[in-house]
């Protein structure tokens, strides 16, 4: 084991505010996300790279942060749940995950609802296969999904007559 | 859970990061980090230092060129899903679009998994039955290597400790020829649970070349050499097919684990290669099939 590991400064924009940090290499994003920035919106449920409940955006591309170092993430904008809404309004997709019932206990929504912005801002109206295939990576173990497709479909409908 | 601590270097170029491994000795690249950062929490890796790939510019790229597709060593998976350069190898896109789920793709390399050599990864199956070559670069010098030879074994290539893959060039497959890939799995984030990848080149009714290679079902991708001979120079009937999955069952050589038996991987690989060829044969008549992952 090396004896002194130096820590690494980097930069990120998260839900579009500037941070400097030094980060310990090993440090995983979501650590950084929730310990070191308290946004615990972002949530870890497997830790093993299955479960998506610890999805953010990167660059605007969904990645599962309990698996990419802190380091990683230097020069990029992330977006986590709490970055959604805008000027205390819900986002049009938290929105719809309340009003079509996409939630029972809220552990995965977090994840759900990333996912589902990187889904959308590619494809304004997908289908529903292209929103089984998009939260592939994001297990719910209440909801037995019906619902978490309502939603989806529900916020592309909001977002596209918007 | 938290890797081993670990130095951590941020290399500027694939050269620099060549002779970072052969400084610090005990090193490991980090591309996507979609299989080493899992290997890393649960302890399996303990590298006591990380070259970081993924501030080199210039590494994510697919080109077009004399008759050639050229992939940068760290272009996602995802990037190729959406790529219509890409698309035209239909085979490369059923497999690209099929690994794991959206985020897994959005950080997972094309040159991390060729690395990784694991047994169940979908790269290596798909990309032996076209003509395959990893560009290997050392701190002095590169070569080029037949995919078929890089992988040597389970996890296991013919990269040397100081050595890294730079690029991976794919022939592009001639006129008249198409295929697929199926991979049969119980969840998108779980490697499949056996998987088959099937070129045809076709010159009118007759099968003028065949490649099939499987996947899941052996330490490395299996190239089914006498599947392929039960095609060749034959029609596409239900015959020659049922000969094809024959062999194909017969060189199988799966593992029993919590995916399946034995004979249950065996069956598995015959009958996605069943499919597959049908897939391919349509499609080298110039039917639009969708084809990819399957879910139990
Ligand atoms: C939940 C989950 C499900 C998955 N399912 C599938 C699946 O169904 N099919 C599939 O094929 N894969 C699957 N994967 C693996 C995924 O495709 C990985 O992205 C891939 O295997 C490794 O690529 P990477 O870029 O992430 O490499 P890394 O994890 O960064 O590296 C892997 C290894 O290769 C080495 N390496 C990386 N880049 C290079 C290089 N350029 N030259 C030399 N060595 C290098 C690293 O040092 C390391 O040892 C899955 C992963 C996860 C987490
Ligand atoms: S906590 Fe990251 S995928 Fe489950
Ligand atoms: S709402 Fe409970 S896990 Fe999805």
């Amino acid at each position: 084991m090396p004896d002194v590991i130096e820590k690494v400064a980097i930069k990120l924009t998260v839900n579009g505010k500037a941070h400097s940090l030094e980060v310990e290499p090993r440090m995983l994003l979501v650590e950084l996300i929730r310990e070191a920035l308290d946004l615990t919106g972002t949530h870890v449920g497997c830790d093993t790279t299955y479960c998506g409940a610890c999805t953010v955006l990167m660059n605007g591309a969904a990645v599962k942060s309990c698996t990419v170092f802190a380091v990683q993430a230097d020069g990029a904008e992330l977006i986590t749940v709490e970055g959604l809404e805008r000027d205390g309004q819900l986002h049009p997709i938290q929105k719809a995950f309340g009003d079509a019932h996409g939630l029972q206990c809220g552990y995965c929504t977090p994840g759900l609802m990333l996912a589902t912005a990187q889904l959308l801002s590619q494809n304004k109206q997908p289908s529903e296969k292209e929103i089984r295939k998009a939260i592939a990576g994001n297990t719910c173990r209440c909801t037995g999904y019906q619902n978490i497709l309502k939603a989806i479909q529900m916020a592309a409908q909001s977002i596209k007559g918007a | 859970m938290y890797p081993r601590a670990f130095h951590y270097h941020r290399a500027g170029s694939l050269r620099e990061a060549a002779s970072m491994l052969s400084e610090f000795g005990d090193a490991k690249l980090l591309a996507g980090g979609q299989s080493l950062i899992p290997l890393m929490k649960l302890r399996y890796a303990n590298p006591s230092h990380l070259v970081d790939l993924n501030f080199i510019e210039g590494t994510s790229y697919i080109k077009e060129e004399s008759g050639v597709l050229r992939f940068g060593a760290l272009t996602r998976h995802a990037e190729i899903e959406a790529s219509t350069v890409a698309g035209k190898i239909p085979i490369i896109h059923d497999c690209a679009a099929g690994i794991a789920d959206v985020q897994v793709r959005n950080r997972g390399t094309i040159g991390g998994s060729l690395a990784e050599a694991d047994p169940s990864g979908d790269w290596a199956t798909v990309l032996i039955t076209l003509q395959t070559e990893v560009r290997c670069q050392k701190s002095q010098g590169d070569r080029r290597v037949q995919l078929t030879d890089f992988i040597k074994d389970a996890y296991t290539t013919a990269l040397a400790q100081d050595e890294l893959v730079s690029e991976v060039v794919v022939k592009v497959p001639p006129k008249g020829s198409a295929g697929a890939y199926l991979a049969f799995k119980r969840s998108a984030p779980v490697y499949p649970t056996a998987s088959a990848a099937v070129q045809l080149t076709m010159d009118g009714e007759t099968c003028k070349d065949a490649a099939i290679a499987l996947g899941c079902v052996g330490l490395t991708a299996i190239k089914a050499k006498d599947a392929e001979a039960a095609l060749r120079g034959q029609r596409v009937t239900e015959k020659t097919i049922a000969a094809a999955v024959e062999a194909a069952r017969a060189v199988a050589d799966p593992q029993s684990d919590m995916r399946g038996s034995v004979d249950y991987k065996r069956m598995l690989a015959g009958s996605l290669v069943k499919r597959a060829i049908d897939i391919a044969d349509r499609r080298a008549r110039g039917e639009q099939v969708e084809a990819g992952h399957i879910y139990a």
